[in-house]
């Protein structure tokens, strides 16, 4: 079965850049209504990680989910 | 990298941080506190300094030995940290003004004492902190507030600056490539001499604003469109390199013996 993949977002840090959003190969953030960031298609997710390493504000979490 | 480890790093009591949304300044951090973490290294035995920019606020948010100190000074306090205290690993952390322009004397001399002292260059292209005046890095014919009508004095290249200046480990990447922003910092530190890593980054409220690039998305397509991997730069021509950055490990000088190791021996003259 293929791997899933939980990403946690502390909304308190995140400022709302969009570049997770912009870069994210399998389209799975958006912007909530508060202007953060949000896992709109976590299932999606392929834990590729490049959302948390280009964070700037470290508000970003990737692991893998049992 | 799991999160936990890079945020014992933090002062998380300080966060969010002050910087802009977006900027690429926390994307460098967050690369260093990666390669710090990676390393294994104990942030009591590990020092940051910085001087005074936006780029120098970020000892401020890091929980090991850090230093704030005065503009374009980062070096000397560096330099005097490390030969006092050689089995500390020292970072010096600048902006491109704060590193090219009023600490570019203590930047060369820096480079050519080759002391154990791991530079990262934070390269806006801007002096951000001030209001987006021009700084020896704004390209020409870039606007910035003290050039209206663009930029006329020609850029220094860091890196090249650092290599001539006699540096013996200098590297290049931009935030559009964290992962190996953290590799060439990791290397850095590791690095037993003088090492430069310079990060192209962008300051979108004060540069980018003014020069089509004014979301933070848009300086990270900008980078990573114009990024050369050293490999292939050194099959190019300067026209075709010409408004590209060539990243990578562009200089290695294995063999120079590091100051402090240097300065041992003079005290072991001085005192026979
Ligand atoms: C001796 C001195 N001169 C001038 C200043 C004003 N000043 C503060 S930050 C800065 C430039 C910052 O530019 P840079 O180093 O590129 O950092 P950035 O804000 O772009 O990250 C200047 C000129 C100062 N603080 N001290
Ligand atoms: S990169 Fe970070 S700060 Fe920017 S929107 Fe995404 S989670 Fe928020
Ligand atoms: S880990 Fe990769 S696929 Fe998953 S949300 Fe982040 S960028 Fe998208
Ligand atoms: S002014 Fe520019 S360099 Fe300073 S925090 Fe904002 S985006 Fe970053
Ligand atoms: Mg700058």
């Amino acid at each position: 079965m293929a791997k899933r993949f939980s990403v946690k977002i502390s909304k308190s840090w995140c400022k709302g850049c969009g570049l997770c959003i912009g870069i994210c190969p399998k389209k799975v953030l958006e912007l909530d209504g508060q202007v953060k960031c949000e896992p709109v298609r976590p299932e999606d997710c392929i834990g590729c990680r490049q959302c948390e390493n280009v964070c700037p504000d470290f508000a970003i979490t990737v692991k893998e989910s049992e | 990298m799991p999160r936990e480890d890079v945020m014992k790093w933090l002062r998380q009591q300080f966060m969010p941080h002050i910087w802009c949304p977006g900027c690429g300044h926390g994307i460098i951090m967050h690369a260093m506190l990666r390669a710090l973490t990676s390393l294994g290294k104990d942030p009591s035995k590990t020092v940051i300094s910085s001087g005074i920019g936006c780029s120098s606020r970020m000892p401020g948010y890091i929980d090991s030995c850090t230093l704030h100190t005065a503009h374009g000074r980062s070096l000397a306090f560096a330099t005097g940290v490390k030969l006092c205290n050689p089995e500390l690993t020292v970072i010096d952390v600048m902006g491109d003004g704060d590193c090219s322009a009023i600490g570019g004397n203590h930047f060369i001399h820096a480079c050519r004492r080759n002391i154990g002292v791991c530079a990262i260059v934070m390269n806006n292209n801007i002096y951000g902190m001030t209001g987006g005046q021009a700084s020896p890095t704004t390209p020409i014919d870039a606007i910035a507030t003290t050039a209206p009508y663009g930029a006329v004095d020609p850029p220094f290249d860091i890196c090249r600056l650092a290599i001539g200046a006699g540096a013996t480990f200098v590297a290049r990447a931009t935030i559009a490539q964290p992962q190996m922003c953290e590799t060439l910092i990791k290397k850095g530190i590791q690095h037993d001499g003088f090492s430069v890593i310079e990060i192209m980054t962008h300051c979108h409220t004060q540069f980018g604003r003014k020069n089509k690039r004014s979301r933070p998305l848009d300086n990270f397509s900008y980078f990573k469109d114009r990024s050369v991997l050293k490999a292939k730069a050194d099959g190019m021509t300067q026209d075709e390199l010409s408004g590209k950055y060539v990243i990578g490990e562009l200089h290695l000088d294995s063999g120079a013996e590091e100051y402090t190791k240097k300065y041992d021996k003079v005290i072991e003259r001085a005192g026979r």
